[in-house]
């Protein structure tokens, strides 16, 4: 399809892939040689050059090994105030004497899962990334959470990465949850070092009837890291999803959400931030497929560009004929603080049904001047009176995080990046 | 307290004030009066740092300092205060959080020490009854969602917090009934002292029977072209600014 300067390459990944889940690994991988690596031109890639990227920053394109990480590590790892579990990895692969035995729920690797459905959720077909990790991953983890169960303590988990070469790293989830049960999962990564590596993560949710699952995503990682994720659940009868992606750092970040609402009175929410400077550039895409009547989905994402970063938004809103009474909200508003920060937003809604309720904004602007000049009218420092107003423009998706500690840890973060105290 | 010479600026080339001269001593009350478009508010905005005003020309002296060489938070905690027309709402951020770091960073400028939260909750309580305001308004954002009198009344309770040496009420009246009129003037007279001064910016004499000043100065077409005591301020309310208006113009083509 397009011309790739690194499939061949990644072929050679490909060729290294366990022998497990032979069927969904050889479709993927067949998706993956139909598709290719998108370049300037794919349409879903257009604003992320991520074949490019990957060329001149990736230049040994095989499994990252893991490495040792200790009990020490970990601790200084964890933000002040989490009591939750923990999940440790290192360089994608599951450590399990670092992490904890949590009560209500089964953690094992997939490849024990043998009839696992791979990729019937987040299907290779839609992404490259998505099919190369599917032809490739190493080995991932499996997360159920029984009926009925509700898991108070959040699960965190918690990759170290260090990768020498740029090394490819393919993080792999399967996390199901039974009719009913609630359960908050934070994911945090952590960068050893500074040198250039490829996250190629996949994430797949399935939830029953009436589940509450919430995910939280912080990414700070290094300058030099890259990163996809495909991230998609299903939204059963009655249930609710939430995600709250936070992202602060990073060389070149993608990250595809995807929600399929699959039930009535279902309710998917996506709230972001991304709090960019230096050259980082953050590409969030989303899709929420509302294909049954009575369902509900809310994205508000927030953006505050300096220097020469980039933020990406593409919000995609699909409502099938079927859809009739569905709610759906999208919200884009992004701030630049440098002539030379950019945003590509871009709001995308397909409508089929006629009894629906939608709307979607995105707005571009700098710091509001004349409320700059109040607080400075006031006393307050003409630096810190920015940070006040920008932390306060962040603060509406901040709030969608209910899980404390994670809130108050990404809260000191953004206010420290910007140079406000409060 | 306050000197200006000669001051004149624009705003994008437009020259609004064209040689205004005023002297403000300690103790004293001057109201500003004049019809709309005579830079009044103009005048409150270049002495407060607003950037989209140009000086060309002139100086403002202020307790020794040359005001215009100022950062507007310096010139905040160099002790003027300037009560918005238009209060601004911002949305996310606490009435409280605000008030407290402005308290706080005027307060480390004039050399005194940071307010613990205890010592703020206090003086702000005690603040508040000045202006009859409630403590619910202060646990929002600022000025979100407030009423037109709300939002004045909130500039002269900051005014309050902030214990400027000089302080600026551009338009504090208009919009303002009765009621809401006499709170904020009996928060703005309780505030006098012979230590500080206030400018009045208004274009009705109805603000001024209740804050009574000691001078009245009318401007107009950016100059102060008559200057004399509240019975000014009278004869305006009385006649209108047409006789001032045509006495200029004959005395320009004179």
């Amino acid at each position: 399809m397009s011309t790739l300067t690194k499939q061949d390459t990644f072929i050679g990944l490909l060729d290294t892939a366990p022998n497990n889940f032979s069927a969904a690994r050889t479709l993927a991988k067949e998706s993956y040689l139909s598709q290719g690596i998108p370049v300037a031109k794919a349409e879903e890639y257009k604003f992320s050059n991520i074949g490019k990227k990957l060329e001149q920053n990736i230049s040994n394109v095989a499994p990252a090994q893991p490495f040792e990480v200790t009990s020490e590590m970990v601790h200084s790892s964890i933000f002040a105030g989490y009591e939750g579990d923990l999940l440790v990895f290192s360089n994608g692969k599951f450590l399990p004497q670092l992490s904890s035995k949590i009560e209500g729920v089964e953690v094992s690797l997939i490849s024990e899962k043998n009839d696992l459905a791979i990729g019937s959720i987040a299907k290779p077909e839609k992404d490259a990334f998505a099919a190369i990790n599917q032809a490739s991953f190493e080995d991932g983890l499996f997360i159920s959470v029984p009926k009925k169960a509700q898991i108070e303590r959040p699960i965190l988990l918690l990759s170290f990465n260090q990768a020498n070469g740029g090394q490819v790293i393919q993080p792999r989830f399967w996390i199901e949850a039974g009719d009913f049960a609630e359960v908050t999962f934070i994911d945090q990564s952590i960068s050893l070092g500074d040198n250039s590596y490829f996250v190629n993560k996949v994430i797949e949710l399935k939830g029953g009837v009436n589940t509450h699952l919430k995910y939280y995503r912080l990414q700070n990682e290094s300058k030099s890291a890259i990163e996809v994720s495909n991230i998609e659940t299903d939204v059963q009868k009655d249930a609710r999803f939430t995600s709250v992606n936070i992202s602060l750092s990073g060389d070149l970040v993608r990250n595809n959400l995807s929600l399929n609402l699959l039930g009535s009175n279902s309710e998917g929410n996506m709230y972001g931030i991304y709090l960019l400077n230096g050259k980082s550039h953050v590409d969030n895409h989303t899709n929420v497929d509302h294909t049954i009547p009575h369902a509900e989905s809310n994205e508000l994402y927030k953006g505050i560009l300096a220097d020469q970063s980039r933020g990406v938004f593409n919000g995609k809103i699909f409502v099938r004929q079927d859809a009739q009474k569905t709610n759906a909200f999208q919200q884009n508003n992004n701030i630049l603080l440098s002539e030379d920060a950019i945003i590509n937003t871009k709001p995308q809604l397909e409508i089929w049904a006629d009894d629906v309720k939608c709307s979607h904004g995105c707005t571009v602007g700098q710091l509001d001047e004349e409320a700059l000049f109040y607080l400075q009218a006031r006393g307050i420092d003409k630096t810190q009176a920015k940070g006040l107003l920008l932390y306060a423009f962040a603060g509406e998706v901040l709030e969608k995080i209910e899980e404390e500690s994670f809130r108050v840890y990404c809260d000191t973060l953004i206010q420290e990046r910007l140079g406000s105290k409060f | 307290m306050l000197s200006i010479k000669n001051l004149h600026a624009s705003i994008e080339g437009t020259e609004i004030l064209r040689g205004i001269n005023l002297e403000v001593k300690a103790g004293e009350v001057h109201a500003i009066m004049g019809p709309n478009g005579s830079g009044k508010s103009t005048l409150a905005s270049v002495l407060a740092g607003r950037e989209e005003y140009e000086v060309t020309d002139g100086e403002v002296i202020f307790k020794g300092k040359n005001l215009l060489d100022l950062a507007p938070e310096v010139r905040a905690r160099e002790g003027v205060f300037l009560a918005f027309q238009y209060p601004v709402e911002i949305p996310g951020v606490s009435s409280t959080n605000f008030l407290r770091t402005a308290v706080n960073q005027v307060r480390e400028y004039r050399g005194l020490e940071a307010l613990d939260a205890v010592k703020f909750l206090t003086l702000m309580k005690e603040k508040m009854k000045l202006v009859e305001i409630d403590q619910k308004l202060l646990s929002r954002s600022l000025n979100e969602g407030f009423s037109g009198g709300e939002k004045k009344r909130n500039e002269i309770f900051q005014m309050a917090m902030l214990d400027p040496t000089l302080s600026i009420l551009d338009e504090t009246d208009s919009g303002l009934d009765i009621d809401a009129l006499r709170i904020v003037s009996n928060g703005v007279n309780q505030l006098k002292s012979d230590k500080n001064a206030t400018i009045v910016v208004t274009h009705y004499q109805r603000l001024l029977d209740y804050i009574v000043p000691d001078y009245v100065h009318v401007l107009f077409k950016g100059r102060i072209v008559k200057s004399g005591t509240k019975d000014l301020a009278l004869e305006l309310e009385e006649k209108g600014y047409d006789w001032i208006k045509e006495e200029v113009d004959s005395a320009a083509t004179v």
